[in-house]
């Protein structure tokens, strides 16, 4: 378990030198996931005995993702004034968009999906 | 009295008390959760922040104090998403073969998700600081806040929107898909992490691994994809 952590937040920090280094918008995280993708690749192409249980922290962090949102998520119940003047178009926007965003997207990739036989 | 005051003010000064909470609202949000079946509309972060949100306002505490202990789990979001690379790499093949279709989607979807937002509030007349608030609000929160201040506009409010857009996605997107009679998880775990990130991500994890994977990989490509189309959006708008 802290194994794996340690693998996790060494990819996490050679993601964020990566993006701060090159100055990319892109969170360094996500270089840190490309990173972690090269781990599991040396994992299965040469099984070196180090990196064999290199999966339970995060298995653990994704089974309970929702948990990490709840922070953030008590931020806007502090902040829910910044809505009080424009409430209404903010909430009939975001419902509208949301839902709209994902019934396009669904039907999009099931079209495009089924046009080329994927 | 006096001891129990001091008791109290010694606790809410340090991170233990905070953390506590969070992870006990936590904990009794998922069991009830797990309780209903998964149940959409029994959603952890909402039920989690509605609990932790109760109390503060109870105690009469502010958000800086809480953040405090919160910190450590607000931390986890960055290996967390690090950790997307395991559902990733085990369904890598499937990923690959759906590579055109997450195109495909990933740029209508991401179009409409700004377009749409930015005409509802500009349709009713809002200040041109909220249609610029609003751009970004399926992208996952850093992101959209570092574009909309580019864009001049406040990323607190954008922060706000962008938990706001997460938590609706996730209570929408089950009954909306089973009602379009999609059962393509992986359509479906692409269109909610496109639309509301991370939240929505959990959301599909919760439903289905394979929903989850491509949810991941959506929350990545929009935020790319976004921080392209909104200053064109808001360029043609202006």
């Amino acid at each position: 378990m802290i194994g794996s952590l340690a693998v996790i937040l060494g990819c996490q920090l050679l993601g964020e030198v990566v993006a701060r280094g090159l100055g990319l918008p892109v969170p360094g995280p996500v270089f840190g996931m490309a990173a972690m993708v090269g781990v599991l690749w040396l994992r299965d192409r040469f099984a070196p005995p180090v990196l064999a249980g290199v999966e339970p922290a995060g298995r653990f962090l994704l089974a309970h993702l929702s948990l990490l949102f709840v922070p953030a998520g008590v931020g806007v119940v502090g902040n829910l004034d910044m809505l009080a003047a424009e409430w209404l178009p903010l909430a009939v926007a975001l419902m509208v968009s949301t839902v709209l965003t994902l019934v396009v997207s669904v039907v999009t990739f099931r079209l495009v999906a089924r046009m080329v036989g994927a | 009295m006096r001891e129990d005051f001091a008791l109290w003010v010694y606790l809410t000064q340090g991170p233990l008390l905070w953390l506590t909470v969070t992870l006990g609202a936590y904990a009794v949000a998922d069991w009830l959760s797990l309780r209903a079946g998964r149940h959409p509309l029994v959603n952890p972060v909402l039920l989690s922040v509605v609990l932790v949100g109760g109390v503060l306002v109870a105690s009469g505490t502010g958000y800086a104090t809480y953040f405090e202990g919160a910190q450590f789990i607000h931390f986890l979001l960055g290996p967390a998403t690090v950790a997307l690379a395991l559902p990733l790499w085990e369904h890598r093949a499937l990923v690959a073969k759906s590579a055109l279709p997450m195109l495909a989607a990933l740029v209508a979807g991401s179009v409409v998700a700004a377009v749409s937002a930015v005409a509802v509030v500009w349709a009713f007349g809002a200040p041109e600081g909220v249609v610029v608030a609003i751009a970004p609000k399926s992208v996952t929160a850093g992101v959209a806040m570092s574009i909309t201040e580019a864009q001049g506009g406040d990323p607190a409010l954008t922060a706000v929107l962008v938990i706001l857009t997460g938590i609706i996605g996730a209570l929408v997107v089950t009954p909306l898909m089973n009602a379009l009679g999609i059962r393509d998880y992986r359509a479906r775990g692409f269109a909610v992490g496109l639309a509301s990130h991370g939240i929505g991500t959990a959301r599909a994890f919760q439903v289905d691994p394979v929903a989850g994977t491509f949810a991941g990989i959506a929350i990545g490509l929009n935020a790319v994809m976004t921080a392209v189309v909104v200053p064109v959006v808001l360029g043609v708008m202006r």
